[in-house]
């Protein structure tokens, strides 16, 4: 079965809303480099993540989500003099400076869709549209090679549409996965308090599993070893860093839909995907300076913060890069600023997702144009972003 | 869509299965489903009762001889139909009728070693009756061998008997005692101890056969040395010595008043609230009482009351529960097994009913905490496998399911959810989808 695979099968886990599916590559033109997608899922407000502090219009359209500049108490983290990275995102920082960690800002993939759904069905399918196969997947089709195949294990976990498609990759899940998010919960136990009959039952319930209201509000740690992306994501690492595993890993993580009382939500979350790719790192040992890994979400949100604390739908955000092959310690960005906003509301996009990928399709997974056309269809106007890695 | 028919298709099926077509009338769509179930072929009483003499002789895990079948295999074959009809039948109201109907005559698995004849009981005295005459159902059901040997009544000999000559054998009062206090006139519903033990006495006899190796039938038999001689007295009335003594006394029954209030009162509770109202209860009886016990028109009744139409406020039964969100996603026969192992999970495993009382019809035994998160918790993982299957879209699975009971703050949740997947589980785990 494996012969004809070529490609091997692939792990993969679910823990706590977050996923992860892997598949192996051969050694063909990829060499021994490591490449990992993080989707986030719900759209992470990259004004937020990486804070344009010294855009003029900044703190006044942003009010209270403005953190302090860098230097003062609760304050940003510098990036560089225009850009602050959010404090939750400390160990980003420090490999920031280590020159690992590249954020990218205004960014957006080729779709203006505020639906969820459509968003991440297009950007995980990488066109305009829903495919039945992911940009991923695609791009491991085209990195065929003459590798030996890894049989993997299924066990019925699934995988995301990223890495779908006609390379099987498998994934199965350990004991304990699929813990519904905490983000979820809240809004359920919104859903329930109305219900005479079913609410207290149901808030009995979180009760009973360690979820108090300060821990639905966002605003204390899940109960227990929760942290399910960071657990995943040490997972991830552990299996990338085998000399015979997994060179191709995509992995989730949700939580980001931040509509109302964004500040302490958006505070943990990020924290947890802080403490995620820092396990990440550390599962890969020596096999983080092969590595590179890109973290995207399917639009950003709304500039001005909304009547309950929060923001909504968008469309231009931040991304990150990271890994001992990145070439970090700066901020892309062609900033558009914020005096015109798109649609009058939202950052305006400057910048395509696809280039980064295709950019790091070609410079880290040494493809050829053929397959990054493979992996992007219609995409040649959008040329592959250069320059992303170290040489 | 007419705004009622969510109403109908919740109240009285398992809510809308995707993709189905929907009728536009509400009442129309649930009295055109009152109509004979199709038959359905399955494993019969009789190979059931040969499995059990197989598996009594051949205790051990070495295979039977001649390809038969253990009990346990035959519950699996059984309980994979039964799963696979819940999840695509287009007659889901004649289903809950049928399913209202097993579990008032619960036999289940727990006792009496009946597992090879459940799916054969359901099949053969509930299932083509549920819209006949109540006292042909109760015939059915108590002749069946399902009854007799899970309420202990096939080894039951009267005191007099020549079988109990010698004392090794003797009364048995558990099903005679399970038949008035569940089955027809309710606990109150005015017999006593003494009436108890001379309906026992009227249904010594009501056994079993033992199979052609014992030229017996594989089913009901009445067995003359073990019936009480003489005549008996239920509730002041005289039934005569014999098999037609207690088929007798069991129609008596099934025409009793108590009977029918108890029959429409569960009636009530089941299809429109767990308080039912007195008026509601009494317009059922009626229809029953009108008809001779006619289920057909009972149920016509049901689905005429004012209140059937009022906002749902019952709670889903996990079986109830699994089902509908099943068929909301769409799911065919694959997802028999999963199903089942849903109702487990739930505690509310297919014929496995705690005691012949059966299942409980009221929230306060199912809205437990740790219900509701074990629903949560595997809605959360179907969710997940519908989000990456990219089908179906919460938004859909919610207007045909939900419509318009639905509220804003609900609608507003499902559309602003982060994933699909988030969509799904606010939707499927919402307190308006625990409702029926």
């Amino acid at each position: 079965m494996n012969r004809r695979t070529l490609l091997g099968l692939t792990g993969g886990f679910a823990l706590h809303g977050t996923r992860l599916a892997m598949a192996q590559a051969p050694h063909a033109g990829a060499g021994d480099a490591r490449f990992a997608v993080v989707l986030l899922r719900g759209a992470m407000d990259g004004l937020s993540a990486v804070q344009p502090y010294a855009d003029p219009a900044f703190a006044a359209l942003r009010g209270p989500l403005a953190l302090p500049e860098p230097g003062r108490e609760g304050g940003l983290l510098d990036l560089g003099g225009s850009f602050g990275l959010h404090p939750a995102l400390r160990r980003m920082h420090a490999l920031f400076a280590a020159g690992q960690f590249l954020p990218v800002h205004a960014v957006a993939g080729p779709y203006r869709s505020r639906s969820h759904f459509d968003a991440q069905d297009f950007l995980e399918s990488g066109a305009g549209q829903r495919l039945a196969s992911g940009w991923l997947n695609r791009a491991l089709g085209a990195m065929r090679g003459n590798g030996p195949a890894r049989p993997g294990l299924a066990v019925g976990v699934d995988v995301p549409l990223l890495l779908r498609g006609p390379v099987r990759v498998g994934s199965y899940a350990p004991p304990g996965a699929g813990q519904v998010e905490t983000g979820t919960l809240a809004h359920l136990a919104t859903l329930h308090q109305a219900d005479p009959l079913l609410g207290p039952a149901f808030m009995e319930g979180l009760r009973a599993r360690g979820f108090s209201a300060a821990v639905l509000a966002g605003l204390a740690p899940t109960p227990g070893n929760r942290n399910g992306f960071m657990a995943l994501a040490g997972a991830a690492g552990r299996l990338m860093a085998a000399a015979d595993g997994p060179r191709v890993a995509a992995l989730e993580m949700g939580g980001w839909d931040t509509h109302a009382g964004q500040q302490g939500r958006l505070s943990a979350t990020l924290g947890e995907l802080d403490a995620g790719l820092d396990a990440l790192r550390e599962g890969l040992g020596a096999a983080w300076q092969r590595t590179a890994i890109l973290v995207v979400t399917e639009f950003g949100r709304t500039v001005r913060i909304n009547g309950t604390g929060g923001t909504d739908h968008g469309t231009g955000s931040a991304a990150f890069l990271l890994g001992g092959a990145v070439a970090g310690g700066r901020v892309i960005a062609d900033w558009p600023g914020l005096g015109t906003l798109f649609e009058g509301r939202d950052l305006m996009p400057t910048r395509d997702l696809r280039g980064l990928a295709k950019g790091l399709l070609r410079d880290h997974l040494r493809l050829p144009i053929a397959a990054l056309d493979l992996a992007f269809p219609d995409s040649q106007a959008t040329a592959p972003e250069a320059g992303l890695l170290r040489t | 869509m007419q705004p009622r028919m969510h109403t109908a298709m919740i109240r009285f099926g398992f809510g809308a299965r995707l993709g189905q077509a929907v009728a536009d009338d509400a009442g129309g769509w649930v009295r055109q489903q009152l109509r004979a179930l199709p038959a359905e072929t399955g494993l019969t009483t009789a190979q059931g009762m040969a499995s059990i003499r197989a598996q009594r002789a051949n205790p051990g895990p070495d295979a039977l001889p001649d390809g038969q079948m253990r009990p346990a295999d035959i519950l699996r074959v059984e309980a994979a139909l039964w799963a696979r009809r819940m999840l695509v039948t287009d007659m889901p109201v004649a289903e809950r009728l049928a399913s209202f109907w097993g579990n008032h005559f619960t036999v289940s698995r727990r006792q009496g070693n009946v597992t090879a004849i459940l799916g054969a009981y359901q099949r053969e005295a509930v299932r083509p009756l549920i819209l006949g005459r109540f006292e042909d159902m109760l015939l059915a059901v108590i002749r069946h061998p399902a009854m007799l040997m899970y309420l202990d009544n096939a080894g039951s000999a009267g005191p007099n008997s020549r079988a109990a000559a010698g004392g090794r054998r003797g009364l048995n009062e558990n099903l005679a005692r399970e038949i008035l206090e569940l089955h027809t006139l309710g606990v109150r519903g005015g017999y006593g101890e003494e009436d108890v033990t001379g309906f026992a006495n009227i249904l010594t006899g009501w056994s079993v056969g033992r199979g052609a190796e014992f030229g017996e039938p594989d089913g009901f038999m009445f067995r003359p040395l073990a019936h009480e001689p003489g005549a008996k007295r239920i509730m002041g009335r005289e039934f005569a010595e014999g098999e037609e003594g207690g088929v007798a006394a069991l129609r008596f029954l099934a025409r009793h008043p108590s009977t029918t209030t108890f029959l429409a009162t569960k009636l009530v509770r089941h299809f429109v609230a767990d308080e039912p109202p007195d008026g509601a209860v009494r317009r059922v009886a009626r229809a029953l009482s009108d008809t001779e016990g006619g289920l057909g028109a009972a149920a016509h009744a049901v689905v005429a009351l004012p209140e059937a139409w009022a906002p749902l406020t019952k709670i889903r039964s996990p079986q109830d529960f699994a089902i509908a969100v099943l068929r909301a996603l769409g799911a065919d026969e694959e997802a028999a097994q999963p199903l089942l192992a849903a109702a487990t999970q739930f505690s509310q495993t297919l014929w496995a009913a705690p005691g012949p009382n059966g299942w409980p019809d009221t929230a306060d035994a199912w809205a437990s905490p740790e219900q509701l998160m074990r629903r949560l918790d595997w809605v959360n993982g179907l969710a997940g496998r519908a989000a990456a299957s990219g089908r179906p879209d919460a938004r859909e699975v919610a207007e045909a399911t939900l419509g318009p009971l639905l509220k804003a703050e609900t609608i507003n949740a499902v559309r602003r959810a982060g994933s699909s997947r988030e969509a799904l589980v606010l939707l499927l785990a919402s307190p308006e989808f625990q409702r029926r």
